[in-house]
């Protein structure tokens, strides 16, 4: 039978249907393997990174333990914290969405932007102190090149090669804080339609895949904390 | 019985993706896989004929044996230009952003990719990388060679590598999106009836292609964006007068580049899959081989790139492991070459201008694909290292693979994409012109580096000079071959014969609506009973779904 060939068409059974999917379970599964595959190409994308670091921490080992026990080992925990913190509230965030509390929503998605604003701004005083203390790599600031004379050297360390250091924790924390600033560009979007009733139960893919993206950057740092933070720290102190 | 139509329908005042809007907005601003495949389709020509241009100065540079055409340092450039316009700008988007586009939809049954609004922005994208690297030509050029090689890129070179550099940057994202758009689609968006293992094998090698879009693109984007912040900041992450390492760049850059080349060839060998099959109207000969091989080249692909490392200092244990890995890689590709051979056997072959195509990339590739095991074998690699032996083998890997089977696609779609015929006679002409021109130009060059000229330069001892005469020679009837579509498909779009739906008979899903497709593609949803490359009795063959102007 010819019509046996065809497939019922589906009623546009809620108005965020995209006219080219079938259902709405569906689009919401093309736009969380979306995400994920994006994600995929981020691991990949600050893998380069890593790599260098590697390398290079396995070169000049004692010149990465100086530079890192250089930097806040406060801020740095407690913007961990921070962002440990956002995880949660992302999670329940995409939590009440799911369960249709809306006002629980709204106001996990203010916090977690809140959130992430604070991580930013303890990054920025962060990065200040380097610029003070002429640690920003290269020639950027022609009025103060590059100067590892603050830096408390390790015996045996080279102070040439500190630079490389400093050079990758810019390389790395920067990308992340871009990461950052995007994902609270996409949270403020996220929050107004919020704010609007838009997400429920039935449809709430936008709040889930901005959540792994979120949880994503995270992970990130929760790698560049020992990574850049803790190197070392015990030959410092005489460990 | 009327939600049947025969293929006989004619496409002539019907509604089609084409004629369903007019004016420059509706095409900007289109979200139509189709309409953005043809957005594209124009773009990479333009490209194209840029790269042509610049190769053209090549060939007649080495016409003959003294630095007299082009001085040294332009020389430089122009090869350069050459190599970033056709790898980033036509090959790596050829197949997958035009015809995997526009048939990756339909093929398997859907109404669109999965993200249209990320398609078309991944035409943006390109166009802006595309404009950022024409600045950076016009302004004043780049002479790195395509590769960028650390520390002269990062230090020493006086000419436009950041511009460069940031077009290439910002157009790998629309590659990016282009693959992630791909899998995202496989995955999700079939039609009921259509298994993995009933897909067309031109959706196989695009989602193999995909995974290495993916995984490969990102990791070139972090390393040019390392590249220009060196220059930039003055840092050495590559400088080794800073404590950096230049090895690092070029491990990095291969990671992604070799890869590149799969990229380039694995769409190229979905299309001949369709193509053999069809024109020898056969079953494909061990589908599920030549569909994993697809995959196996994907993965292999990306654990070969130190075969580029050899004379750069990397470990001779390194080196005899990539060797072999690279000799790996020559399973999956001649897996797909037996098999395509195999169907030819006892198959109803017919010449038509695809099939010739087709046939060209099976002699092709294979003469690419065993030098490249020269290549691969270490002592013979430090011999022909940076001679035209390289330039020679990439190019049939390239021109030879890559744009044969881009072309050949083209033909073979032509009908579905246009909705006219291509005038036969002539394609049958120029596509014997390209392969007589191709293989004039290159295979001296095999001769030539064998003998030990090195390449990237713009003068040459004269016993070379021979060589080069039958290579420019080449490289001209090359030209006039290419020229010739062209002018024959724009020529089509308005006088050709009018296609029908289905105008090879074949019973692959984006024969069965019309030429060309309405927007929706398929006005219902279809469902797929049959097998991939299931040669039922023509009559059987039914076009799916009412045509718009037929209902009202």
């Amino acid at each position: 039978m010819a019509e046996s060939h065809i497939a019922t068409e589906h009623a546009a059974s809620h108005p965020a249907l995209q006219h080219h999917f079938e259902n709405m379970e569906q689009q919401r599964e093309a736009g969380a393997l979306g995400m994920w595959v994006f994600l995929v190409t981020e691991i990949m994308f600050f893998g380069g990174m890593f790599l260098a670091y590697t390398l290079y921490r396995t070169k000049f080992p004692l010149e990465f333990a100086s530079a890192s026990n250089h930097l806040s080992l406060a801020m740095g925990t407690i913007n961990t914290g921070v962002l440990i913190f956002s995880s949660f509230t992302m999670a329940f965030a995409v939590y009440s969405a799911q369960t249709g509390k809306q006002r629980a929503q709204v106001v996990s998605l203010v916090l977690t932007i809140l959130l992430g604003l604070t991580f930013l701004g303890i990054k920025a005083v962060e990065y200040y102190d380097k610029y003070r203390d002429s640690l920003i790599p290269g020639r950027l600031f022609p009025g103060r090149p590059f100067n590892p004379a603050g830096v408390h050297l390790l015996p045996g360390a080279d102070p040439r090669h500190v630079e490389m250091f400093y050079w990758i924790y810019f390389a790395m924390t920067g990308m992340h804080a871009v990461h950052m600033i995007i994902g609270v560009g996409v949270l403020s979007v996220i929050t107004f339609f919020a704010a609007r009733g838009r997400y429920g139960p039935e449809y709430h893919n936008p709040v889930e895949i901005t959540g792994l993206y979120w949880h994503f950057v995270d992970i990130i740092w929760i790698f560049l904390f020992p990574l850049l933070y803790l190197l070392g720290r015990h030959l410092e102190h005489g460990g | 019985m009327k939600a049947f139509e025969t293929f006989e329908t004619p496409s002539a005042a019907r509604v089609n993706y084409i004629n369903a809007e007019y004016g420059l907005k509706s095409w900007l601003l289109t979200r139509d896989h189709k309409r953005i495949a043809l957005l594209y389709l124009g773009s990479i020509s333009f490209f194209f004929f840029i790269g042509g241009l610049y190769a053209m100065f090549i060939r007649l540079e080495l016409l003959t044996p003294q630095g007299d055409l082009l001085a040294s340092t332009t020389y430089n450039k122009v090869f350069t230009q050459h190599g970033i316009i056709m790898i980033f700008f036509f090959l790596i988007p050829s197949i997958p952003a035009t015809l995997g586009n526009f048939l990756v939809p339909l093929m398997i049954g859907a109404k669109d990719l999965a993200f249209p609004r990320i398609n078309l922005l991944s035409w943006y994208i390109y166009l802006l990388g595309g404009i950022i690297t024409i600045y950076a030509l016009l302004a004043g050029g780049v002479d790195t060679g395509w590769t960028f090689y650390a520390p002269y890129s990062t230090t020493f070179s006086n000419s436009y590598v950041i511009a460069a550099g940031l077009g290439i940057f910002v157009s790998g994202f629309s590659s990016i999106l282009t693959g992630l758009n791909f899998i995202v689609t496989i995955h999700t968006m079939r039609a009921p009836g259509m298994t993995w293992f009933r897909l067309p094998l031109f959706i196989w090698a695009h989602y193999a292609t995909s995974l290495v879009m993916i995984l490969g693109t990102p990791v070139v984007a972090i390393t040019i964006l390392l590249l220009a912040f060196e220059r930039v900041a003055h840092v050495g992450i590559f400088d080794p007068a800073a404590g950096g390492d230049p090895v690092l760049f070029q491990h990095l850059f291969w990671f992604y580049s070799h890869p590149a080349v799969y990229i380039m060839v694995l769409p190229s060998m979905g299309v001949v899959s369709e193509l053999i099959a069809n024109f020898s109207r056969k079953n494909i000969f061990g589908y599920k081989f030549v569909a994993f091989s697809s995959l196996a080249i994907a993965v292999f692909g990306f654990l070969v790139w130190g075969h580029h490392l050899f004379v750069a200092s990397q470990s001779v244990y390194a080196g005899m492991i990539f060797s072999f890995l690279s000799f790996a890689v020559a399973i999956p590709s001649a897996i797909k070459v037996f098999n395509w051979t195999a169907t030819l056997y006892k198959g109803s072959i017919s010449y038509d201008t695809p099939m010739l195509y087709a046939l060209g990339f099976i002699g092709l590739f294979t003469v690419g694909g065993m030098t490249g095991l020269f290549l691969a074998a270490l002592a013979v690699d430090v011999h022909v290292s940076d001679t035209y032996f390289i330039v020679a083998h990439f190019h049939y890997i390239m021109v030879g693979g890559a744009l044969f089977g881009y072309l050949g696609g083209l033909h073979y779609w032509w009908p579905k994409i246009s909705g006219r015929m291509y005038p036969e006679g002539w394609g049958r002409f120029s596509a014997l012109v390209i392969f007589v021109g191709f293989n004039l130009t290159f295979l001296p060059q095999f001769v030539a580096g064998y003998l030990g000229m090195p390449r990237r330069y713009h003068a040459y001892p004269p016993e070379f000079q021979v060589f080069n005469v039958l290579s420019s020679a080449g490289a001209s009837i090359l030209g006039v071959g290419f020229l010739i579509p062209m002018i024959y498909l724009v020529w089509s779009m308005r006088y050709g014969k009018l296609a029908e739906a289905n105008p090879w008979h074949l019973p692959g899903l984006e024969w069965r609506t019309a030429s060309p497709p309405p927007t929706e593609n398929f006005l219902a949803t279809p469902v797929v009973t049959w097998e991939a490359y299931e040669f039922a009795p023509v009559e059987e063959m039914r076009v799916i779904g009412k045509f718009r102007d037929e209902e009202v």
